[in-house]
């Protein structure tokens, strides 16, 4: 046991000296690493923002069903109970005309003079029930329960979600399919040429010093004894490398709303960023972490792995 | 100790045979010195024995290990058995000169108070005490070379293979060393030795193996070296 505790030990200790004795390699490597890293953090705020921004504005789109004036509750009440089977629709409201006319007064509190026109007449509006649906790219399983015939009867006017407003509809829903896509993907090819590029730097460090390797391999050391001190070493550039990508996103969020007072860049709503970067820190803090940690270990198992091979046997 | 038995290296067909069909046999405890020019296949016989190549054909065995049933995990295991000092030193240049000996001890797992203690002793021998914390670089090619001595001998290994240890120094140097390795095989140490120095040949009076194209040319006992002695390559 204190053979194996003096093995382990030197082992962590070799890497530390390691590190130290390679410094401008290790600040190199870092260096490649950082950049990749904080690449990776901030393409993975700028995607959760963007899925924010669009999540608020899909939240925001439903579809209205408009009753007749004659037509009873309990035929309201079913109409609800039908949509409310649909395994796409998230919530369901249903207002009267008192109810519908009280949210017409509400929405328009500024516009005296429809709110006087109102006041002459009896009330105007239609008794409507209002679907919200889960999915957008769903709903055509809403309008075609409301547009049968045993409901469409029931209806004064066409759906909201009918004409001009469904093909705006159907394009808002478009573009945001394809931002929170190209959101993923942009996240994913990031992390893809980060990793390569890490183990790219990783494997030319090591490649420098493969004699090294192949001077320990002469003199009988076995394969986890050199090769463990590189992957400590490879270890604390992915702690350290983690730690200060971080540290520079927290930076560009300060420098950006205190210095630049901004609170948002182009598209970016960067008050958002920040808002979801300081909420998750912890979280995405860790996935840092383990990114370089595991993307730095293999690396360099991979790449000690050519020179601790044996000679063997042409055949 | 050492047998080969009709060993043959190719490293290409082209060129021919390193070493044609050699056999040989050392004893325990014996001194060995190997001669025969630059390409003469000296140093391919020892990256044999250290199991860095492997023969095109015939057989070898080290210390009892049979190199044909030695499975690659267990090559480590051999060449702790076995002390080189190689001919461009082989230093671990991120460490100093302490910590390069005693890496030939750690590897095995030895304590680090054994460390401490062996290590400086084994400086001692070899005169280079108070360099002890300097880099590998900041030596010369003498005190290299003795590094590497030191380094090959902490182990106390059963073979000792020096593959041109006294090619960079100078007379008193040389027989520095040479003494060191004698001490070391009347310890019990059996010792290979390869050298191109005419002076320490005859003055040792021991085995002498002429290796000539490959093959071996002579193998006499206490044997004078009469062949013209062939400059040594330059090595850093």
């Amino acid at each position: 046991m204190g053979r194996r505790r003096t093995t382990f030990g030197r082992i962590i200790r070799t890497g530390f000296v390691y590190f130290i004795r390679n410094a401008w390699l290790a600040v190199a490597a870092m260096a490649t690493m950082i950049i990749t890293l904080t690449i990776i953090l901030f393409s993975l705020i700028v995607n959760a923002t963007f899925s924010n921004q669009v999540e608020q504005i899909t939240s925001k789109i439903d579809i209205s069903v408009y009753l007749k004036d004659g037509v009873t509750s309990a035929q309201a009440k079913s109409f609800v109970a039908a949509i409310e089977k649909l395994p796409n629709v998230e919530d369901v409201t249903y207002l009267d005309k008192s109810a519908a006319l009280r949210v017409f007064i509400t929405q328009n509190a500024n516009n005296d003079k429809l709110l006087a026109a109102i006041n002459e007449t009896d009330n105007p509006l239609p008794a409507t029930i209002k679907i919200k649906p889960r999915d957008l790219n769903k709903m055509n399983e809403i309008r075609s329960l409301v547009t049968k015939p045993q409901w469409q009867k029931l209806q004064s006017d066409p759906i909201s979600d009918s004409g001009e407003r469904r093909a705006t509809i159907d394009k808002i829903t478009h573009a945001t399919n394809i931002l929170q896509r190209a959101g993923i993907i942009a996240v994913g090819i990031f992390a893809l040429i980060s990793v390569l590029i890490i183990f790219n730097t990783i494997q030319m460090a090591i490649f420098n010093r493969r004699d090294e390797l192949q001077i320990m391999r002469l003199l009988g050391a076995s394969t986890g004894y050199i090769r463990a001190p590189f992957v400590v070493e490879t270890i604390i550039y992915g702690v350290l490398s983690a730690i200060i990508s971080v540290l520079i996103i927290n930076a560009l969020f300060i420098t950006a709303s205190s210095s630049l007072q901004a609170t948002s860049f182009g598209l970016l709503d960067i008050s958002y960023s920040q808002l979801y970067f300081q909420e998750h820190y912890w979280r995405l803090l860790l996935m840092q972490l383990t990114l370089g940690i595991l993307i730095g270990a293999a690396s360099s198992v991979i790449a000690t792995q050519r020179y601790l091979k044996f000679k063997t046997p042409k055949k | 100790m050492i047998l080969l038995d009709r060993v043959t290296k190719t490293y290409n067909k082209n060129l021919g045979a390193a070493l044609n069909r050699i056999s040989l046999h050392v004893e325990p405890k014996e001194f060995v010195i190997v001669v025969g020019q630059s390409g003469a296949g000296k140093s391919t016989l020892l990256k044999l024995l250290t199991r860095e190549e492997r023969p095109t054909s015939g057989k070898i065995i080290v210390g009892g290990i049979d190199y044909d049933k030695l499975p690659d995990k267990d090559i480590p295991l051999l060449r702790r058995k076995i002390g080189v000092v190689f001919q461009d030193f082989k230093l671990l240049p991120n460490r100093t000169v302490f910590e390069n000996v005693a890496f030939a001890l750690e590897i095995v797992g030895v304590s680090t108070k054994e460390i401490n203690n062996t290590v400086p002793r084994v400086l001692e021998i070899v005169n280079l005490k108070d360099k002890a914390k300097r880099m590998p670089v900041e030596l010369s090619g003498g005190e290299r070379q003795r590094v590497a001595i030191a380094r090959a001998i902490v182990r106390q290994p059963k073979i000792l293979i020096a593959d041109e240890p006294t090619g960079n120094l100078d007379p008193k140097h040389a027989w520095d060393v040479i003494n060191v390795l004698e001490k070391i095989n009347r310890y019990g140490t059996t010792v290979l030795l390869t050298t191109h120095n005419q002076d320490i040949v005859n003055k040792l009076k021991r085995r002498v193996i002429t290796i000539t194209n490959g093959e071996i040319a002579s193998d006499r006992a206490s044997a004078q070296y009469t062949e013209k002695t062939p400059i040594p390559r330059e090595r850093m």
